[in-house]
């Protein structure tokens, strides 16, 4: 069943070079503006005029743009995203430094916004327009409003500073206690986009004829939910999964910033305070690049899940 | 089914209340707040919530409840102008997107793609990066310069449909040009989703700009941004939990708001989503 799977797959992958091509332009020619005279802005005012000259012709800088920018593009498919300022070593060992922390927090945050937000849908969409739905719905609105970067400072003062529960900020060398404020701050927003997901979806499917089909059929009821049900809500599931890639890559430069954490995000903030650009680029390079590659791997989910999407070019 | 009122529409009230609220004060700040939002003098530093000071007072001794009122103005300021701003480029881009197809289509549309590649606030950071120093004015440009994208889809969405039908064909029959059709049958008959995508820009460029406020990227002193309050409430978390609270408390009631309202008018207007 999964044979047909090839052109659909070919097709995603195409539809991607343009993007791609697109990200690394705009970050090429953002570097480019920022920098104005990228040789000197690497070595400083009072560098030597043929120190300079020779950086310029290495990194083809008297050349025209597009040169430069294929130039440029031949590093970055190499791994080589210049070297920082402020740090005087190679960008992408300063970034791949502080991933660790980034991939921790984020898989933490997505764990509980699944569980939770789906556990709050499935319990709204139980008996729709009840009480209970209202409360849990409202609360996923206050979960989306809610200020990452606030959520995380109150989170902080109730547990932190007030109960002593959990340490305030930090890493603590990977100690879980230090993960779990920044996870569920993180985790809030989505958590409430997946809540009200779970229950529209679960209202829709079981709405739907195959499941009066199934049930007349005489199958039981939890077969019914498991067989039919679930695979027809697993696609908004994934969806909103995607979706929750984007929440989590905008909210970790604030979460980080607020609990001290020690990944890419506050990497990115401290850079641009710091005008240390090239870790500036990078940075916003990789985060695209997750982003696009992670967008891709939720279109492949599909592709597997819901043999509809196999047909049709796009 | 039924067209539901929006009069028993709770959360679409719900946030007409909210947004009714947050706006009536963000105008009427000067009147409302007691005290010159940057004054230092007179005042303890970090006081705690009184009667003179009902929301206590900043690590300056200025007045948090005046500065939280006049913050909202800027809030409310530049969420909106923002959003008139991205939203005038988005519906300019999505309709000649829309109307005219092939070629233009696809580069316009290629565009938006790239630039929605990006997640929101880190391109928006990489922006400000370019600026030698930030500023509340930068947030804006960047701000503008990210947020046409969904109107734009949405536009155009609503062009690719909207032109096949017969009143547009009478009009183009009838001898009527490009910028008549656009204008006077496309436009008009997109404003619906248009203005529920607008509203929810809204309350998303409010957040961003309270992020990178935030973040020392927006806002610099002395422009009042909640973000830049809760940057000080970091500070001084521990201490002094007064100054973290209340300017988040208002930015959500004020987020809050809009995304209810947001959220009822698409209920109202869109009828994919009518239950």
């Amino acid at each position: 069943m999964l044979g047909d799977l090839g052109r659909p797959l070919a097709g995603r992958l195409l539809a991607l070079v343009p993007v791609l091509f697109g990200i690394t332009l705009l970050v090429f020619i953002l570097n480019a503006v920022a920098l104005g005279d990228p040789a000197r802005a690497a070595m400083g005012q009072r560098a030597d005029p043929e120190a300079l000259e020779r950086m310029r012709r290495e990194y083809a800088l008297d050349r025209p743009l597009p040169v430069q920018y294929v130039t440029w593009m031949g590093r970055v498919l190499r791994g080589d995203l210049g070297q920082s300022f402020r740090e005087q070593r190679p960008v992408t060992e300063v970034i791949i430094e502080r991933l660790p922390a980034t991939i921790r927090l984020a898989v933490a945050a997505t764990l509980i916004s699944i569980v939770l937000g789906v556990a709050m849908g499935a319990l709204a969409a139980v008996r729709p327009g009840s009480t209970l739905d209202h409360a849990l719905m409202g609360a996923a609105v206050l979960g989306i409003s809610t200020p990452v970067f606030w959520l995380g400072m109150m989170l902080s003062l109730v547990f932190a500073v007030n109960l002593g529960w959990l340490p305030v900020s930090g890493y603590g060398g990977g100690d879980p206690r230090y993960l779990v404020l920044p996870a569920f701050a993180l985790g809030a927003l989505h958590t409430g986009t997946v809540a009200r997901m779970t229950r529209s979806s679960l209202l829709e499917v079981v709405r739907q004829d195959y499941m009066q089909t199934a049930r007349a059929k005489g199958l039981s009821e939890p077969l019914v939910l498991a067989k039919h049900a679930f695979r027809n809500a697993l696609i908004p599931i994934v969806t909103v999964i995607g979706i929750g890639l984007a929440d989590l890559l905008v909210g970790a430069p604030l979460t980080e910033t607020v609990f001290a954490w020690p990944g890419v995000g506050r990497l990115l903030v401290a850079a641009v305070s710091q005008r240390d650009l090239p870790v500036v680029m990078g940075a916003v390079m990789v985060f695209a690049l997750v982003y696009v590659l992670g967008n891709l791997a939720v279109d492949l989910a599909y592709l597997v899940i819901d043999p509809r999407t196999r047909r049709g070019a796009s | 089914m039924a067209r539901p009122s929006a009069l028993r529409h709770r959360g679409f009230l719900t946030g007409v209340a909210f947004v009714g609220v947050f706006a009536t004060v963000s105008v009427l700040a000067p009147a409302l707040a007691p005290y010159d939002p940057t004054a230092l003098a007179g005042a303890t530093t970090l006081a705690r919530p009184s009667v003179a000071h009902p929301l206590g007072t900043d690590a300056l001794g200025r007045d948090l409840l005046s500065r939280v009122l006049w913050a909202g103005r800027v809030s409310l300021a530049v969420g909106l102008g923002v959003e008139i701003l991205a939203a005038l480029i988005g519906c300019a881009i999505g309709m000649l997107a829309g109307y005219y197809g092939g070629a233009v289509d696809a580069l316009l549309m290629r565009t938006t793609d790239v630039v929605m590649a990006f997640p929101s606030l880190v391109l928006a950071i990489g922006l400000i990066a370019v600026f030698e120093r930030p500023g509340l004015d930068k947030v804006v440009i960047v701000l503008v310069a990210l947020g046409w994208t969904t109107i734009a889809r949405v536009m155009r969405g609503a062009v690719l449909s909207l032109k096949a039908r017969e009143h547009v064909q009478a009009a183009r029959a009838l001898g009527a040009g490009d910028v008549t059709i656009m204008v006077r049958h496309l436009f008009p008959n997109a404003l619906g989703p248009l203005l529920v995508a607008a509203t929810i820009g809204v309350g998303s460029n409010m957040v961003a700009e309270a992020g990178l406020s935030f973040l020392g990227l927006g806002a610099q002193s002395p422009t009042l941004s909640w973000g830049a309050m809760l940057a000080d409430g970091q500070t001084f978390l521990v201490t002094a939990w007064w100054v973290a609270v209340f300017p988040g408390a208002a930015l959500l009631l004020a987020v809050l708001g809009v995304n209810l309202l947001g959220d009822g008018l698409r209920d109202l207007l869109d009828p994919r989503f009518r239950e």
